[in-house]
């Protein structure tokens, strides 16, 4: 890379340097292996891959630069990346905590194509792609939990208990942020382990369970306190956490959480499954690991996912790791109208997932034990954009056809989830029963309780929800420390 | 962790648990259930709470041994504890002067029949109580249902204690003798039953709520493993049930939904008693 010729003043890289590197892809486990294991699909950067990539970055000057518009959580992305070129990854893993203190997590699920890498100047140019500043921040995570010792403590000494309902990437985000400014905090989680959609919903290749037990450890060696297997709204109330058990404020981060089902003729037949129930036993149950635990899973030939979302990836990948022979995406709109992260859909093609669009399936056929054999779907065409600005699909006449599957997944979204908005009174819902909570403030229309995440916003993305967390975070005490809501 | 407290064998294969959950225990209403799993690695078991007591801060379930995880709890002793019990989930059974009401409670069913008879008794209903068993000594709490029924009829289906035959039998002789009118009837039990009553009841349309248990995961509407069709809609058991308008569940398909595991269950079954006689 002519030494000498391309650098500045201070002998750093000029940009022109910088823009020649090529993008560095993580090595990843080849398709044909990690179909059938549960192990991470990507290997990650080695720390020489990582400088190099870093190189790329051509440090904008602008005041905030373009990346860091595009991360919901305002990572300093420049300056971590600035850390990295120069080799000092711990320095740059503590950047990140500034404010994110799930790095590991973020890297592996956020849709940088939809954020930071979608803004970054030097992708928006012709010929050279975003640096890579996911798998860069999934790099620096995972160094520091080698390497690091960044045991952060903190002082509860604010004298005030904060309640978290929902131990999902909401919760965690909230529960950190306040635990960090010296509240006493508690998470009241409904399951058996907190986590909540990165444990029962992302699958171990794409969010190993190590990792996300890591970066829940450091929560409560910050002293977070975790009460597991406490039902919100069942066995205690928001005004119970408030009135009798102390609490100052509490923040709602139970997630969307309640699935959608197609509402088509046999559905309720054996085999056809939720994408939450087929995730759940193979992630939180852990079907995945059928040695050691007891959650049954079946297999069969063929799996149908419907939808074309992450959930959906997720889910169909899962289903061929299971031993599904053909697992298929079909999906009522068309590629172009996915929302899956590209990397998942990426991957999944590399593994053999059949991806087939505009079919909508019309009902489920099952035999004499009401097993699913077959679904009946038909052909759709694209039509004028509806209210989501998608072109909407309408069905062919005549083009309905059978498709012979032991399985389906319905992977078509959530809604909310009913039991703390029931059990709430004073909380005002939206008309699909969302809590309805400041955009900026995570305030709802009950004084002490704040929002944030799905619940609020219907299903979105972990990183959205760990945005909504950090607002919420800032206001919660702002609340507590002048008493004005 | 939750720690067993009591426990008490109730004859073939069922036995009763106390179970230290104070904060469940002060909280549950009849018709309430929970969820519990007996180690790190197990499943997540739903069951219907039989009894709670607020004082001690116990809640005592009564459970069959049936397979591996049922299995697994049978082998724990006062002084155990469980790894997890989540609760009280469910919406609570509809508890309000009826009238007169009929509480049907099937082998097992009578547990989970007991505090909703004794709430609606306490309520100022007149509560017939019908409780059956395959045989006398298989017959669950009938001291405690006496105790909280107007009347209290037996049936068993070899004969060997109050009238031979099935619950449904003595429910059919109580609707056909018109001396007063049933405002509403509860019934819990294996599916068949309550789909044998649901049956008998709706040409005489006397409301009739059934208490469903199927396959369940989460507990909290996450998951809808446990949907159910009622009035040919899905229901969720978890959330919107337990309890169901008897005269409009599909009985047939939660049947079909509660046989979908039995091969993999029997199978890990198998393999565990093996592996526990060798050990």
């Amino acid at each position: 890379m002519g030494e000498g010729k391309n650098l500045n003043k201070d002998n750093s890289l000029d940009t022109k340097a910088r823009l020649k590197i090529k993008r560095h892809e993580m090595a990843s486990q080849p398709p044909e292996e990690r179909k059938r294991n549960f192990k991470e699909v990507p290997y990650g950067y080695s720390p020489e891959e990582a400088i190099e990539e870093a190189k790329r970055c051509i440090q904008c000057k602008s005041e905030v630069p373009e990346c860091v518009k595009g991360c919901p959580v305002n990572i300093d992305i420049l300056g971590f990346i600035n850390l990295i070129e120069k080799g000092d990854f711990l320095a740059a893993a503590k950047k990140i905590k500034e404010t994110n203190s799930l790095p590991a997590i973020c890297g592996r699920v956020c849709p940088q194509e939809d954020q930071c890498e979608k803004l970054c100047v030097i992708g928006r140019r012709k010929d050279t792609p975003s640096v890579a500043i996911g798998n860069l921040e999934r790099f620096v995570a995972d160094y520091e939990a080698k390497y690091g010792n960044t045991r952060i403590t903190v002082k509860a000494d604010k004298g005030k208990k904060v309640a978290v309902i929902g131990g999902g990437p909401a919760g965690l985000t909230v529960a950190g942020d306040l635990c960090k400014m010296g509240y006493s905090v508690s998470i009241f989680e409904a399951l058996h382990e907190i986590g909540g959609v990165l444990m029962y919903g992302i699958p171990e290749f794409r969010l190993p369970k190590e990792i996300l037990s890591r970066e829940l450890k450091v929560l409560e060696d910050m002293g977070v306190e975790i009460f597991t297997n406490a039902v919100i709204g069942k066995t205690f109330t928001v005004d119970e956490l408030l009135e009798k058990k102390g609490y100052s404020a509490v923040f709602i981060g139970t997630g969307a959480g309640t699935p959608k089902f197609l509402n088509i003729p046999g559905e309720e037949l054996n085999g056809v499954y939720s994408a939450n129930e087929f995730l759940t036993r193979v992630n939180l149950m852990r079907a995945y690991n059928k040695s050691e635990y007891d959650t049954p899973m079946k297999c069969g030939k063929t799996l149908v996912v419907f939808g074309a979302g992450n959930t959906a990836m997720d889910a169909v990948r899962t289903g061929l790791r299971l031993g599904y022979e053909d697992a298929r995406i079909f999906y009522r709109r068309s590629r172009k109208e996915m929302t899956a992260r590209l990397e998942e859909v990426h991957h999944a093609e590399e593994e053999g997932i059949k991806f087939e669009f505009l079919i909508n399936p019309v009902r489920f056929i099952g035999d004499e034990n009401q097993n699913v054999t077959a679904v009946e779907c038909q052909r759709m065409e694209l039509g004028e954009p509806d209210e989501s600005g998608r072109r909407r699909p309408i069905p062919i006449k005549g083009s309905e056809f059978i498709t012979n599957i032991e399985a389906a997944v319905i992977a078509i979204g959530t809604n909310a989830n009913p039991i703390v908005p029931n059990s709430t009174p004073g909380m005002d819902l939206n008309k699909w029963r969302y809590i309805v909570a400041d955009e900026n403030t995570g305030r709802t229309t009950k004084k002490g309780v704040f929002a944030g995440g799905d619940i609020v916003t219907g299903a979105a993305t972990v990183i959205l929800a760990m945005g909504a967390g950090k607002k919420a975070a800032v206001s919660i005490d702002k609340y507590l420390e002048t008493g004005i809501w | 962790m939750y720690e067993i407290v009591g426990r008490k064998s109730m004859g073939e294969g069922i036995n009763l648990y106390n179970i230290l959950a104070p904060d469940i225990a002060s909280k549950a209403l009849p018709g309430q259930f929970i969820i519990l799993r007996v180690y790190g690695k197990g499943e997540r078991i739903p069951i219907t709470i039989a009894k709670t007591d607020k004082n001690d801060g116990t809640v005592t379930i009564l459970v069959q041994t049936l397979g591996k995880t049922t299995h697994m709890l049978s082998e724990l002793n006062v002084g155990d504890s469980l790894a997890d019990v989540v609760g009280p989930l469910g919406v609570p059974t509809e508890i309000i002067k009826f009238g007169t009401v009929v509480c049907i409670g099937g082998g097992f069913g009578i547990a989970a029949i007991y505090p909703i008879a004794k709430a609606l008794k306490e309520s100022g209903n007149k509560v017939i109580s019908i409780i059956g068993a395959r045989s006398k000594n298989l017959l669950l709490m009938e001291d405690e249902m006496r105790a909280v029924s107007t009347e209290l009829l037996v049936a068993t289906n070899d004969g060997s204690y109050g009238t031979k035959g099935i619950v449904t039998d003595v429910l059919k002789e109580l609707i056909g003798d018109k001396k007063e009118p049933i405002d509403r009837v509860i019934a819990i039990g294996p599916v068949i039953m309550m789909k044998a009553v649901s049956d008998l009841t709706r040409d005489k349309s006397i409301k009739t709520i059934v208490s469903l248990n199927p396959i369940m995961i989460d507990g909290t509407g996450m998951c809808g493993a446990c949907r159910v069709l009622v009035d040919k809609k899905t229901k969720f058991a978890c959330v919107d049930g337990p309890d169901f308008d008897g005269h409009k569940v599909d009985f047939d398909n939660l049947m079909n939904r509660l046989k979908f595991y039995k091969e993999e269950e029997k199978a890990s079954y198998e393999c565990h008693t093996k592996e526990h006689h060798q050990s």
